[in-house]
């Protein structure tokens, strides 16, 4: 009993929405086409998923105290790149090892700033990692114009996103488990948790607790770059090779799967299986898009819409419908 | 908090302070970025090759108007204490629109012209709309909001291309008697829609709202209008930069670099020109100069042979400082809790 209260505690309202939303755009999807409801293709999804997973959750940390990270982008393309370029100057025996460790290490630095900014320096935090993304990606591009940095990923980036170390499990997903799976540990039952929860409810209060705030605030941010590099290294292996605008399509659905799953943007509320269902939803909503192809409808009209059009229309559509349905803030009165 | 002026600062004291010269916030903050931009400009104008004729001050005049106009629409939601992350996008949906419709004879581009603004009124109008009865964070609309937009300016304008009236956007880039017609541009955006919308009963609640929304609404501040004017002509403004961005490269081109370019350079032109990001103080005249410091750095790099390619590192380092020096309250604050919300 007592287990499956502690389960059940964590599907909120805007969770079960969520969940009910991928089931019923799964169901619509399957009526044009059977095969949506195969396991081959829930799977298939649930790998691609696990990109947007393992970001969206350093970022979820972030926006549950109340603050937000815009750096997102290239924080996922200095991973990638960082990974990458490692490997070429590190050689093939050291570089495999320490190309994935020094792409995460590269990401957490970037994070590391952010928490000094916006923890001891109070600078509001969408302005200051809205700053840091143009400086990563100005490094990034004097990083590619200099001189050719490798962008092959290695053998072993190649296999953590395609192989399966878990029979019928692919790897990120493996990875998304492990990482979620912490994260839901750490918010839930730890003080660490705790305290994340609170100061996004009331930092004031938290501090004059005892606690030092500015220190937990930093570890969000650390988490919150380390998972996007960890993002970019993935997208690396994905892909072959990394790129300098790997991150761009990601800082939206991040920060929309967050939302979708009911964590509130001020702060201080809001499940990790939220984030899961979010996440999920938005890479369904991706895949539909695609499948469905409503450019070609137009096109039979006589009008060239480029597919992009309908992912940003659609994604930024959903995105305010679902905060227009729980994520409303209090009237003044 | 700060008293929301920007005009009352020479209003007669009493006693000794009737000699001292007392500026508001938002003065200084102006004073401060022109006087960064005069640095910066001389430093340019030193070290270019040859002389400073009238070409290269309107080409810089155009550039820098360009970013101002961007800059002016994202103060006004700053002011109110939000942020827009969508003026990039209305600026490229504006100048994709405008690279179709104003085209053609004197009474269609005119009309053209009108559409163009139309829509970015409309744009900023929805969005203030979102914000306000939906009752949601800026941020966040103006995020989605933002893609939405640009989703649709991709479907305006699927290749980079287009046309636009060729008199016209000449005559909108050109100087007479080395007075660039895109500073004019400005000064009329300046003395038709920010000085009377600043001394308009909605403009000054948008400054009331931006330092103390609660209080405000006790006052009986028409807070739902203020918010969604303040966005309305945010949509406005950026849209009259895609217009010159049109006139300027005779075409539209639907990029998200673009959108995202400007959306950044923007903040940090509002932040440079002393507007607070907390809402409530500050002016659309220190951004204009804050938009030509940020300008004035890209020139900067290039006359001191530094790889243009670092212009985006430049822009967010100056973004970085800017807001840091902002920071620097917190050295000066005595009860270590005014630091926390």
């Amino acid at each position: 009993m007592v287990v499956l209260r502690v389960i059940f505690r964590q599907f909120d309202r805007a969770t079960l929405i969520a969940f009910a939303c991928i089931v019923v755009i799964l169901l619509i999807g399957a009526l044009a086409e059977p095969a949506f409801l195969s396991s081959d293709y829930l799977l298939q999804q649930l790998h691609v998923a696990a990109f947007l997973g393992v970001s969206a959750t350093g970022v979820m940390l972030v926006i549950l105290l109340g603050h937000i990270d815009l750096s997102i982008p290239w924080t996922i393309a200095v991973g990638g790149m960082m990974a990458t370029g490692a490997a070429g100057i590190l050689g093939p025996e050291l570089g495999v090892v320490l190309a994935i460790p020094f792409g995460i290490l590269c990401g957490a630095a970037i994070g590391a700033i952010n928490g000094l900014g916006v923890a001891y320096l109070r600078a509001p935090a969408m302005i200051f990692t809205l700053g840091m993304n143009a400086v990563a990606q100005g490094l990034m591009v004097y990083h590619t114009g200099g001189f050719a940095p490798q962008d092959r990923a290695t053998p072993f980036m190649r296999e953590l996103t395609v192989g399966h170390l878990v029979p019928g499990l692919p790897n990120p997903l493996l990875i998304w488990i492990v990482l979620g799976g912490a994260t839901m540990f750490m918010l839930n039952r730890t003080t660490l948790g705790r305290q994340i929860y609170a100061i996004g409810n009331q930092e004031r209060a938290v501090f004059l607790s005892g606690v030092d705030t500015r220190r937990v605030i930093m570890i969000c941010f650390v988490i919150s770059g380390a998972c996007a590099a960890a993002t970019g290294v993935l997208l690396a292996g994905w892909a072959n090779r990394s790129y300098q605008a790997m991150g761009d399509p990601y800082l939206l659905p991040t920060i929309a799967a967050i939302i979708l799953g009911g964590t509130n943007v001020l702060g201080g509320r809001g499940k990790y299986t939220g984030t899961v269902a979010g996440v999920i939803l938005i890479t369904i909503l991706q895949s539909m898009l695609s499948v469905v192809q409503p450019q070609r409808y137009f096109a039979q009209l006589g009008l060239d819409i480029p597919a992009d059009t309908f992912r940003q229309v659609v994604f930024g559509l959903v995105i305010v419908a679902m905060l227009l349905l729980y994520g409303r803030q209090k009237a003044l009165r | 908090m700060n008293a929301p002026t920007e005009t009352a600062g020479s209003g007669a004291g009493t006693g000794r302070r009737r000699f001292e010269m007392r500026l508001s916030v938002a003065q200084r903050g102006i004073l401060v970025a022109i006087a960064i931009f005069a640095v910066m400009f001389m430093a340019y104008a030193w070290k270019q090759p040859g002389p400073l004729t009238a070409n290269i001050v309107n080409t810089a005049s155009n550039k820098g108007a360009l970013l101002a106009l961007v800059a002016m629409a994202q103060t006004l939601p700053v002011l109110v204490g939000g942020l827009d992350l969508s003026v990039g996008a209305i600026f490229v949906l504006a100048n994709c629109l405008a690279s179709t419709v104003v085209v053609g004879n004197p009474v269609s581009t005119t009309f053209g012209i009108l559409a163009v603004l139309l829509v970015g009124l409309l744009c900023g109008t929805i969005n203030g709309a979102i914000i306000v009865y939906g009752r949601l964070q800026p941020l966040i609309v103006t995020l989605a909001m933002g893609a939405v937009y640009f989703g649709i300016s991709l479907a305006l304008r699927p290749q980079p291309g287009g046309s636009v009236n060729f008199e016209l956007a000449d005559f909108m880039t050109n100087s007479t008697l080395a007075v660039p017609h895109s500073a004019i541009l400005l000064l009329l955006v300046v003395l038709f829609i920010w000085i009377p919308y600043r001394r308009s009963v909605l403009g000054r609640a948008a400054y009331a709202i931006g330092s103390a929304e609660q209080a405000a609404y006790m006052s009986g501040v028409p807070i739902e209008r203020a918010k969604i004017l303040a966005f309305a002509l945010s949509g406005l403004l950026a849209a009259i930069g895609g217009l010159l961005l049109t006139a300027i490269t005779y075409s539209g081109a639907a990029k998200l670099s673009i959108a995202n370019d400007y959306t950044l350079n923007s903040i940090g032109a509002v932040v440079i020109g002393g507007t607070s990001l907390f809402g409530g103080v500050g002016s659309a005249i220190g951004s204009i100069f804050g938009a030509f410091v940020m300008r004035t750095v890209g020139d900067l790099l290039i006359v001191f042979d530094i790889n243009p390619v670092l212009q985006p590192l430049f822009v967010g380092i100056v973004l970085l400082v800017a807001v840091c020096m902002g920071s620097l309250r917190v050295l000066r604050i005595k009860n270590k809790l005014d630091l926390y919300r």
